[in-house]
């Protein structure tokens, strides 16, 4: 049965049937900051997975909302645009009863010619407490908590990490599979510019899995080896033997470069239709991180099919986002015990 | 020692008996434990309820972790345990199980976390022990054992969830 199926939410309200996931008891959450998925456990990775299957049950409630954050206040520092995630993080926040300030960096001072390190601390001198930030170089976030006292959480970061993206694809695995170590996972696309297939790959490999890098030679470099990937230019044989396969978006932008091959060469050569999904493993879990390009990466027939889970994947995000903006904040508490 | 293993078996028999006394008729009716002692009372008055005749009780915990007060100052030792009720709250007389009251602390959060689940038609609240020092308007209708002396510390042990069964006080 399809685990996106409302009815199947209805009959466990509180999230029963979760795969389980073994974190010993006397472990404690110390991160004041999520920047990337490289640098935590395969504990904290797993402690974050059980902090959000506890939210699952809070947006099944008719009141969708736990007073765990009143007072706190959250912002959404986003330098590139988004609006899932943008909202995604709000959404969260708001959940846990935080308040939001939304900060979009193409109506702000920043084209007057501030700086990063003044808008943040002119808007940190406001009294907030978390800033989820977004931007176009690697290792802003990183930046940040050098001179900031508040939480800093990274919304994606250049071509670094997008690492609540990497969780939530994560946790929806082990949701549908019941678990990741042993699994084969192949990550299609333009991996070489892709935060969200490092994010992936860093979470993926902590947790056992096997993963795949698939898509032209010119966006999927060897390199990627060095990190615990297998890389491969042939779709069709990635796809033998895959327990999942995440097909990442391909930028419009990149589409006119160099890089790229044409768009039909592409969709061609990478492109999962329904024929390619001959000969694959019929429980093949079918993802994309959105938003997607219909016909382009993914045929609207197999986004839309029953090993789809790219809308569970969205509601995951929420669950994922409360209990990361949670733990850090916690973690940034002084223990009075 | 305030009671011996007998003795917590003895006490929860009699609550049994008085919540089976005052059960509405023609309500639902579930009994929710505060996790995590409460749960395994809760799960103990169903089993001594139903074995009594009762017919058709839900049972529930509740997670209280995101509606205390004292939330922020517990920091990174706030651990979610998770609240496990999957039976509809509202129109329900609910009995609300936990081991000590003392402040009320804990019984104003999960009123919160109920009412937030749905609206039911009455709670009751069931404690094993009532140890003096309320700080909240907060009392209990079913009482196992109270405490007289201020300023005594309250320890439950319970077999399921400690492997030992007692109450102690001091």
């Amino acid at each position: 049965m399809s685990i996106d199926s409302p009815t199947t939410q209805a009959q466990s309200p509180t999230g029963q049937g979760n795969p389980p996931v073994e974190v010993s008891d006397d472990f404690i959450w110390k991160r004041r900051h999520l920047l990337g998925l490289e640098e935590l456990s395969a504990e904290e990775i797993l402690y974050i997975f059980k902090t959000a299957q506890t939210f699952q049950e809070v947006s099944m409630r008719s009141i969708k909302k736990v007073p765990a954050l009143r007072g706190r206040v959250v912002v959404n520092l986003f330098f590139e645009d988004s609006t899932r995630t943008r909202m995604s993080f709000a959404l969260a926040a708001q959940r846990l009863s935080a308040d939001v300030l939304e900060f979009a960096a193409a109506k702000s001072s920043v084209t007057k010619g501030e700086s990063l390190r003044d808008t943040v601390r002119n808007i940190e001198a406001m009294g907030v407490d978390v800033f989820v930030i977004r931007h176009s170089a690697a290792g802003a976030p990183h930046y940040l908590t050098q001179f900031t006292d508040c939480c800093v959480v990274n919304a994606g970061d250049g071509q670094h990490e997008h690492p609540t993206q990497g969780l939530i694809d994560i946790f929806t695995i082990l949701e549908r599979k019941g678990r990741i170590a042993g699994l084969n996972v192949v990550i299609v696309g333009d991996i070489g510019h892709s935060r969200v297939a490092r994010s992936n790959l860093w979470g993926l490999t902590k947790l056992g899995a096997k993963v795949t890098f698939v898509g032209p030679t010119t966006l999927v470099p060897r390199a990627f080896e060095k990190m615990g990937a297998t890389v491969s230019h042939d779709l069709d044989a990635a796809l033998k033997g895959a327990d999942v396969v995440n097909m990442l978006r391909i930028q419009r932008e990149r589409m006119t470069s160099q890089v790229f091959p044409s768009t039909e060469e592409y969709t061609r050569l990478f492109g999962l239709t329904r024929q390619r999904l001959r000969g694959t493993k019929p429980d093949l879990l079918i993802m994309h991180p959105g938003p997607i390009n219909r016909g382009v990466e993914l045929a609207s027939d197999v986004a839309d099919g029953p090993n789809s889970s790219i809308l569970r994947q969205v509601s995951n995000g929420l669950a994922i986002r409360m209990a990361v903006l949670f733990l850090v904040n916690q973690a940034s508490t002084p223990t009075a015990i | 020692m305030l009671l011996d293993g007998p003795g917590v078996r003895a006490t929860m028999d009699r609550l049994a008996s008085e919540i089976l006394a005052d059960l509405p008729a023609g309500i639902p009716a579930a009994v929710i434990g505060i996790r995590r002692r409460g749960e395994v009372l809760a799960q103990r008055l169903v089993h001594e309820l139903h074995r009594r005749g009762a017919e058709g009780l839900a049972v529930g915990s509740l997670d209280i972790t995101l509606y205390r007060d004292d939330l922020a100052e517990l920091g990174p030792q706030a651990i979610l345990r998770g609240t496990e009720i999957d039976f509809d709250v509202n129109g329900r007389y609910i009995i609300l199980v936990d081991d000590v009251l003392y402040t009320g602390r804990s019984i104003r959060a999960a009123l919160d976390a109920l009412v937030d689940l749905g609206r039911p038609k009455a709670i009751r609240l069931a404690i094993l022990v009532d140890r003096p020092g309320r700080e909240l308007p907060i009392q209990a209708d079913f009482v196992g054992v109270r405490v007289q002396q201020p300023d005594v510390p309250v320890t439950v042990l319970l077999t399921e969830s400690d492997g030992v069964e007692e109450v102690r006080i001091g």
